[in-house]
């Protein structure tokens, strides 16, 4: 085989400008997958982090139907103690658990006792919630996360709300909600901090202690609405996901059926689909790495097996076998795939090391993202094995008919 | 047994709707280690019968063996190999491969086509860089060589693999006369030294008369048999 590879690299050393611009075109298109998978996966990382980070959580596990009457926040779907403490018990034995936070939601009328508005809100533990949510913290605009997060009394408003309602740290608010049994009940509460609003569900959410909307709500038992879950890996979220869901499954209700639902962070929010939709786009700039790919092979190796048509008519008049004569120009067609990415990987490795090294930022509203574009090995080899086998592929063909060629015919041509 | 029997051989191409008849029914046959010549005209039919002797093509009629072999019963592959095998060839434009030395050009058939080791390889290919007198200009590609030097590397890559036979088509068609005969000299010095029988085809009327058995062929038909040179 080496023979075959030395005798390839000649043939094409021999047409210096023809496999220069090819290998260009290689490593240009390798180079845009790269940088693009790399770029477009730190801003996918980026959001999903904010995600996650600030609200969502990883997982959250919820009664079953709770999620499909979610916009109600409706609270005869909450979760009684004793599930909960099945929940806690199951979470304190999983090694993929970093954190879990428990959370009572509800909608309520929000009043500055001259404007009145309605306001979703979140009663959390702060420790908890800091815990398995840590962007919270950052999300203050106004205000500091006293007390681990908001302290009994207190209130965290949306910046939407603040700024079109006029508040400012410090002022004195009404929360009134609505109660299980229908009867209304209120609390005043001081702002203590106004938070960037973010995207997705809950980015626009008001946020008081556990034990201030248990009394707001009257609740006579511990009940919560949802947990989230924060994992030490999320890049293993379905397999930790499917061993929370395993964990619960002896949850049940009176007629025997699981009574908790475990959803994942893209089964809840809408930017999964952004998610998603960048995948696609990877796959479509892929998908136009293997035409460039392809088209430049092919027409390379066209262009070789015609122009040495007498050269095959001598190299198979001689004894060389049919064989052998499409292993060479294949092994054409290969060299440039593998030296095309070679050089595409490195100089895409390059430019992600300056990238980085650049600290680039952008502004997004007022959420700002540094640009920190990483590639994992996984996309390297894709990439690589992809070009190499396209590059393969798309010298069969001229390989197939300069091993067919008839010796004779062949060395008559001019 | 007889080195190449021809026995009423006949070759007829199409061309368009049109049936060309090159070879018009021969008989002969040639002895191992001889010096033959095909001598005629342009459209004489040399070129065809030495590539049916080459196993390069197919007899229309008529029965061709070379060493033992029928030329009629090799498919694609097993003439590849048997030409791999036992026959050399040498064009008239040289056919050097471009990318390759002199020496790689001579090492080519025996790397690609028969597997030989390196240290046999390298023994193979210095005897004959030594024997067509090639020897300093080992390193040079065809396009830095004069044409008999790299005719002289072309018959030196015919004998590389230790042919039986070798059949040469106008082999001095593109030197000058002094070359020309320089090498008609060493192919005869390569047939005395490796028994190597040699077959070329030639319309010079000054080169055939190096030949040592010549057959004259005009329209497809020879027309005079195998006549050996006193």
């Amino acid at each position: 085989m080496l023979k075959i590879l030395k005798l390839a690299a000649r043939n094409l050393a021999r047409y210096q400008r023809r496999t220069l611009l090819t290998t260009l075109l290689i490593v240009l298109g390798v180079l845009a997958v790269l940088l693009f998978v790399s770029v477009s996966g730190s801003f996918k990382r980026l959001i999903v982090g904010q995600i996650t980070d600030s609200m969502l959580g990883h997982v959250e596990v919820h009664r079953r139907g709770y999620v499909a009457s979610i916009d109600n926040l409706p609270l005869n779907l909450n979760m009684a103690p004793a599930m909960v403490a099945k929940v806690d018990d199951a979470l304190q034995h999983m090694d993929s658990v970093e954190a879990w936070s428990p959370r009572l939601k509800f909608g309520a009328m929000f009043s500055t006792f001259t404007e009145t508005t309605s306001i979703r809100l979140n009663g959390v533990d702060p420790a908890r919630e800091a815990a398995t949510c840590p962007l919270m913290l950052k999300r203050f605009l106004q205000g500091t996360p006293n007390g681990g997060l908001v302290e009994r009394g207190k209130v965290l408003i949306p910046d939407i709300l603040a700024t079109g309602m006029k508040i400012k740290v410090g002022d004195m608010v009404v929360l009134v909600a609505t109660n299980l049994d229908g009867s209304v009940n209120g609390k005043t509460f001081v702002v203590q901090g106004v938070l960037d609003s973010v995207t997705g569900p809950g980015g626009r959410d008001g946020y008081i202690n556990l034990d201030d909307a248990r009394e707001l709500l009257r609740l006579t038992e511990p009940e919560v609405s949802e947990i989230a879950i924060r994992l030490k890996n999320p890049q293993k979220i379905a397999a930790a996901a499917a061993a929370i869901r395993q964990a619960l499954a002896g949850v049940t209700d009176k007629q025997g059926r699981p009574a908790l639902e475990v959803h994942t962070w893209d089964q809840l929010t809408p930017f999964a689909s952004i998610a998603s939709m960048i995948d696609l786009l990877t796959l479509f700039i892929k998908i136009m790495l293997v035409g460039i790919v392809l088209i430049s092979i092919m027409n390379v190796m066209v262009m070789a097996v015609y122009e040495r048509i007498r050269e095959i008519g001598t190299i198979a008049a001689i004894g060389t076998r049919p064989g052998r004569v499409l292993t060479l120009f294949m092994t054409e067609g290969l060299l440039l795939g593998v030296v095309g990415a070679v050089i595409g990987v490195a100089l895409s490795l390059a430019g992600i090391y300056a990238l980085n090294a650049a600290h680039l930022s952008f502004n997004f509203a007022r959420q700002q993202f540094t640009l920190a574009p990483t590639v994992g090995v996984g996309d390297v080899l894709v990439v690589s094995v992809t070009v190499i086998v396209v590059a393969m592929l798309a010298s069969l063909q001229p390989a197939w008919k300069a091993s067919r060629m008839d010796p004779i015919t062949a060395l008559r041509h001019v | 047994m007889t080195f190449i029997r021809a026995e009423h051989l006949i070759k007829t191409y199409r061309t368009g709707e049109v049936d060309v008849s090159a070879i018009k029914g021969m008989d002969f046959t040639i002895e191992p280690k001889s010096f033959v010549a095909f001598v005629g005209p342009s459209g004489s039919g040399k070129t065809t019968l030495l590539n049916m002797i080459g196993c390069l093509d197919h007899p229309t009629s008529g029965k061709l063996t070379v060493i033992d072999t029928d030329v009629e019963a090799l498919d694609r592959r097993a003439a590849a190999d048997f030409r791999g095998a036992n026959i050399g060839f040498i064009f008239q434009d040289f056919n050097l491969i471009p990318v390759l030395t002199a020496y790689e050009n001579i090492e080519y058939p025996l790397l690609m086509v028969q597997d030989w080791d390196a240290s046999r390889r390298r023994a193979r290919v210095i005897e004959l860089l030594e024997a067509v007198g090639m020897s300093d200009q080992a390193d040079k590609r065809p396009d830095q060589l004069s044409g008999g030097q790299k005719q002289r590397v072309a018959v030196a890559r015919a004998l590389a693999t230790q042919p039986k036979l070798v059949l040469a088509d106008e082999p001095t068609a593109n030197l000058d006369h002094d070359t020309a005969y320089r090498i008609l000299e060493l192919m005869k010095k390569m047939r005395d030294e490796f028994g190597t029988t040699f077959i070329f085809s030639t319309h010079d009327p000054k080169i055939m008369g190096e030949a040592e058995v010549t057959f004259a062929l005009e329209d497809g038909r020879l027309v005079n048999g195998g006549g050996a040179r006193a």
